[in-house]
């Protein structure tokens, strides 16, 4: 905004209007070519940047998951795949690896199936859109670490809202959290609270992209509305916007960890240990970078493998939305 | 008949997205309701929505008075503000040079910010923190600011809105004198207008939100953001009071919903936008 202020140069807005002022239809004029290093010199902070956050961090994951570094200690040694060795043999990793899949696989369906029916009903309703689509879209915005705190006491076993309404009903109520065969499940709940809302706009984005001539010709065709014509026109056209969200899905549920470092912290008996949780305490509570980092290579792995099959997959049909 | 079935549906429909709603809504509802709630209601077997006593400017006062809850807030301002604003410095011209100029090395550039965009942050974690330690930096605003300030996701969506701005404009400027920075700056800038909102939301909302780096990073009551804010508080006031902890937590997520509340379509958008990360 203070760029506008500072400068005889008019808004650019207006001088798209008043182009042909300054390029006379008869080009006579020579325009100034910037040099071929311009462009370099632009770049160059960005790319400074890169090398010394993204692209040399990742090196150095990769080598310090062969060493055996410990954060303060004066000296590391090579150890070649000994980190991995150790992780292949480590129950803890294991019980990480899967409990982040089991997460997985109830938050993907959950947040995209809800998101997806709100879309839908929000898209055929004849009022009251907006509404619905703010309400819906509130627990996305909402500060994660401080709603788990409420979801914390909505499931306090004595004090609760929760287990009072269980009990006033007659049901037993849970210890929801310290639940060896629950925690997970309660941690899945979170997730979809939080997530369907966002998976919800883009299916809206999604819908509106449809060309109504596609309705109007089923309807012609004798297509029922309902069920008949969401699985002729709908379904089909939203597929890529479908696989996007999926992905988009997937890849976040395998990244959950501020719900699991304030709720449970893994436990109760590493019950709800998750990937990102296991590099966060080798990394940053035992201050076992090595190994720490080589976790960090299998979960990079993993999400880098769900952005391949998203490539390979989605920008092939992408473009029919 | 033919005129009750879409009434029907209708009514069906908002059956549904009602009880959408109220899965959606029944935390925030419980978060009030606690927060309104003296000590003595917060801890009673018997379900109630409504206190008995209206406590909530009491919780207020106490949360105000035990959590370091303004301190937190500032931290919050200052910290997203530099991160955009670091992030936005950097991001315009690289996007710029990549949307178009023509120069070695382009190429290279452009597939690394695409890789970029798909790697978790907490894939550098470990490195980052390192070099934070070795330089001296943890525990600071440095350390909570400067490993952010490269966006690949502002460089990616700014130069992808750069590519449809029609080259005329920029040769005009050339001809009139502009340096390639000034063109940046003086009409780039202006017509990105709505990526850079959508950009400066998603980051605004990204980094108020995080808690991962900062937990990293941070140890001393004055660093503290938000999340990482009542989170401590909690651990301090374990078990004591919900009806105050639940009034801090109003005062760490009030100012995303004010804004949401404010500029609902723009944030909608700018987060939508930003599907990717």
């Amino acid at each position: 905004m203070a760029m506008a202020s500072v400068s005889h140069w008019r808004r650019p807005a207006v001088l798209e209007h008043a182009k042909p002022l300054w390029l006379p239809a008869r080009r006579r004029l020579r325009l100034p070519r910037p040099t071929l290093a311009i462009g370099q010199v632009l770049a160059a902070p960005a790319v400074a940047l890169m090398l010394l956050l993204l692209v040399g961090p990742l090196a150095v994951v990769l080598a310090l998951s062969l060493t055996d570094y410990q954060l303060g200690a004066e000296t590391l040694a090579f150890i070649g795949l000994d980190n991995y060795v150790a992780m292949a043999g480590d129950r803890v990793f294991w019980k990480s690896l899967r409990n982040t899949a089991l997460y997985s696989l109830a938050v993907v369906p959950g947040s995209v199936g809800l998101g997806l029916a709100a879309a839908l009903l929000i898209h055929s309703a004849a009022r009251g859109q907006a509404v619905y689509r703010a309400v819906l879209f509130l627990p996305v915005m909402a500060t994660l670490i401080a709603m788990a705190l409420v979801w914390e006491f909505m499931l306090h076993p004595g004090f609760g809202l929760v287990n009072l309404s269980l009990k006033s009903v007659g049901l037993a109520p849970h210890n929801w959290l310290n639940d060896e065969s629950l925690a997970l499940w309660v941690l899945a709940v979170i997730g979809i609270w939080q997530g369907f809302g966002f998976n919800m706009v883009l299916f809206s984005a999604g819908l509106l992209g449809i060309p109504r001539p596609l309705y109007e010709a089923a309807a012609i065709d004798g297509v029922p509305a309902g069920w008949a014509r969401f699985s002729l026109v709908t379904w089909p056209m939203l597929a890529p916007v479908t696989l996007f969200v999926l992905v988009v899905t997937t890849i976040k549920s395998f990244q959950v960890f501020d719900t699991v470092q304030v709720l449970t912290k893994g436990g109760p008996n590493k019950a709800t240990e998750v990937l990102v949780y296991t590099l966060y305490a080798e990394g940053f509570e035992f201050f076992r970078s090595g190994y720490a980092s080589a976790v960090t290579v299998v979960f990079l792995a993993i999400v880098m493998l769900i952005s391949v099959v998203k490539t390979r997959w989605l920008d092939r049909r992408v473009h029919y939305t | 008949m033919s005129r009750v079935r879409p009434l029907l549906a209708e009514g069906a429909r908002h059956a549904g997205l009602l009880a959408l709603a109220v899965f959606a809504l029944l935390p925030f509802a419980w978060m009030l309701s606690t927060a309104s709630k003296p000590e003595t209601e917060v801890y009673s077997d018997v379900l109630h929505w409504l206190p008995q006593r209206f406590a909530l400017l009491d919780n207020f006062q106490a949360a105000f008075a035990k959590a370091p809850l303004l301190r937190l807030l500032a931290n919050g301002v200052i910290v997203t503000a530099c991160i955009f604003g670091l992030q936005l410095l950097v991001a315009l011209p690289a996007a710029y040079a990549l949307a178009k100029l023509d120069f070695r090395g382009r190429d290279t550039l452009m597939a690394a910010v695409l890789l970029g965009l798909l790697v978790p942050q907490h894939a550098v974690a470990v490195p980052v923190f390192l070099l934070l330690h070795t330089a001296g930096l943890l525990d600071s605003y440095a350390a909570l600011i400067l490993p952010w300030t490269l966006s690949v996701f502002g460089i990616f969506l700014l130069r992808q809105f750069f590519k449809t701005v029609p080259n005329d404009l920029i040769d005009a400027a050339r001809i009139d004198g502009l340096s390639e920075l000034a063109i940046v700056w003086r009409v780039m800038l202006p017509t990105a207008w709505p990526a850079v909102t959508a950009f400066a939301i998603f980051s605004v909302v990204a980094h108020w939100n995080d808690y991962f780096w900062p937990l990293i990073v941070i140890n001393s009551p004055e660093f503290l953001t938000p999340p990482l804010g009542v989170a401590q508080f909690r651990n301090q006031e374990a078990g004591t009071n919900y009806g105050v902890l639940m009034a801090a937590a109003i005062v760490v997520i009030a100012p995303l919903l004010i804004a949401f509340a404010l500029a609902q379509r723009r944030f909608v958008e700018g987060i939508t936008f930003t599907g990717i990360k």
